[in-house]
């Protein structure tokens, strides 16, 4: 029997998430075992080679392309996982939510104390993905089954996490083992 | 077992002291009720619904409703407990909670009660409101996106410092806490030694300069629940998703 196929991304978050699924230590091997690693940042695979089983979300939905990743894992996952607060919750990137776009691009490349930029004039090549209104949590943008708090979750909710996903059970957390921080 | 009157609370007989309300006869009992508003020393306020609990099959607040011999009251059922799992969802996406850069992480009773009752993540649309910060005095600050309304401010303000530097102000959606002289934090008699800095159960009233004193894995809530184990150790915290 072939081995299940897993794909993870980062969207609009800071790779935490993915440090903290390396930070499972010398079980990366077991999992290596267990799992063959399709579209993920781990191995630099751009796109899909075949459905997978597992799809591990980092991050929220800043941009157009977020959402386009986004709504490709869901076509190609059979379970889809929000992993982290970004994923569930916006997270850091979701602080721009409170102040409104265009004093957002205003500050990083107009006004702000640090900026050089005598043109004043705020990056808009059609090569970079269109920023949405605000950042959203993965779960307003498409459907997922399970969700993993945490900034970043621990490399052991992790692990437990995808040992129960793969193992076909039901993904149950210690105590210990939720956290929004 | 002594005499007296009781009622019963999840099948359990319980004593009760008349004029007590069902909170303070649980409580008495050792029996935890979820509970976010009501702070024992502090007058009932009955505002966050969160101790919700089923007397003779009508919805009341345990906090304020008084206990009455041979009552039946349900606390911790799963349509009880489904209900304040939706409450506490609604509080988390009304405001504005980023945990992670937060001074009241690990102590918080909101987030506890997140963690208490298994919610990975809130289903429901997330609000992000506008809201401020007021830091204009020196030694306190409010920071209005944790702020849950819960009164226990404005009570403790009023009630043991004797000051109301607190009060609310404005209705629905628009309801905030505000400061009742002027219309910052600095021009009232507010003072770092108020016990009302001591009953916020979030993040939002503060004192400066003490953040972060507690390390990861040593806070309150880090490995024992509020309230006391859980009746389920292992809860399913990775529910199917709903949304
Ligand atoms: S007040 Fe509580 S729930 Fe809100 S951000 Fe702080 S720790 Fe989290
Ligand atoms: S500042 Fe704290 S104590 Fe006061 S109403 Fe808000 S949440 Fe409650
Ligand atoms: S604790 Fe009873 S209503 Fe808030």
């Amino acid at each position: 029997m072939s081995k299940p196929r897993i794909a993870t991304t980062s969207l609009c978050g800071c790779f935490g998430c993915h440090m903290s699924l390396l930070d499972i230590d010398e079980r990366i091997l077991a999992l290596a075992e267990l799992v063959e690693f399709d579209k993920s940042p781990i191995n630099d695979h751009k796109d899909f080679t075949a459905r997978c089983a597992v799809g591990l979300i980092e991050g929220g939905c800043a941009n157009a392309e977020n959402v386009h990743v986004l709504r490709r894992f869901r076509e190609q996952c059979d379970v889809l996982v929000s992993v982290g607060d970004c994923a569930t919750m916006g997270g850091i990137p979701a602080l721009r939510n409170l102040v409104p776009l265009e004093e957002c691009l205003r500050e990083a490349y107009v006004d702000g104390p640090s900026v050089f930029n005598p043109g004043g004039r705020i990056p808009d090549d059609p090569e970079i993905p269109m920023l949405l209104d605000k950042v959203y949590p993965a779960q307003e943008v498409v459907r997922i089954d399970y969700h993993i708090p945490g900034c970043p979750p621990s490399a052991d909710t992790l692990w437990k996490t995808l040992t129960a996903l793969l193992g076909g059970t039901s993904v149950e957390l210690p105590y210990e083992l939720i956290k929004y921080d | 077992m002594s005499e007296g009157p009781r009622f019963t609370l999840d099948g359990r007989e319980i004593p009760l002291v008349p004029g007590q309300t069902v909170i303070e006869a649980a409580d008495a009992a050792g029996i935890y009720i979820p509970r976010l508003c009501h702070k024992p020393g502090l007058e009932p306020f009955g505002s966050c619904r969160v101790c919700t609990v089923k007397a003779n099959g009508r919805s009341v607040a345990a906090c304020t409703y008084p206990a009455s011999p041979g009552m039946i009251v349900e606390s911790d059922t799963e349509e009880v407990n489904a209900h304040r799992k939706l409450l506490l969802e609604m509080l988390f996406v009304e405001g504005n909670h980023f945990c992670m850069s937060c001074e009241k992480s690990g102590n918080c009773e909101l987030q506890a009660l997140g963690y208490r009752f298994a919610i990975a993540a809130p289903q429901l649309e997330f609000q992000f409101p506008v809201r401020d910060v007021d830091a204009s005095h020196p030694d306190i600050l409010i920071d209005h996106n944790r702020c849950i309304l819960c009164s226990r401010c404005v009570r403790a303000s009023r009630d043991l410092d004797k000051k109301e530097v607190f009060g609310f102000v404005g209705r629905g959606p628009h309801k905030r806490i505000a400061v009742s002289s002027g219309t910052r934090l600095r021009d009232t008699d507010a003072d770092v030694t108020d016990q009302a800095l001591d009953v916020c159960p979030v993040g939002a009233l503060l004192r400066k300069r003490v953040g972060f004193a507690v390390p990861v894995g040593q806070r309150l809530y880090d490995k024992v629940p509020i309230g006391g184990a859980p009746v389920v150790p292992e809860a399913p915290v990775a529910e199917e998703g709903r949304a």
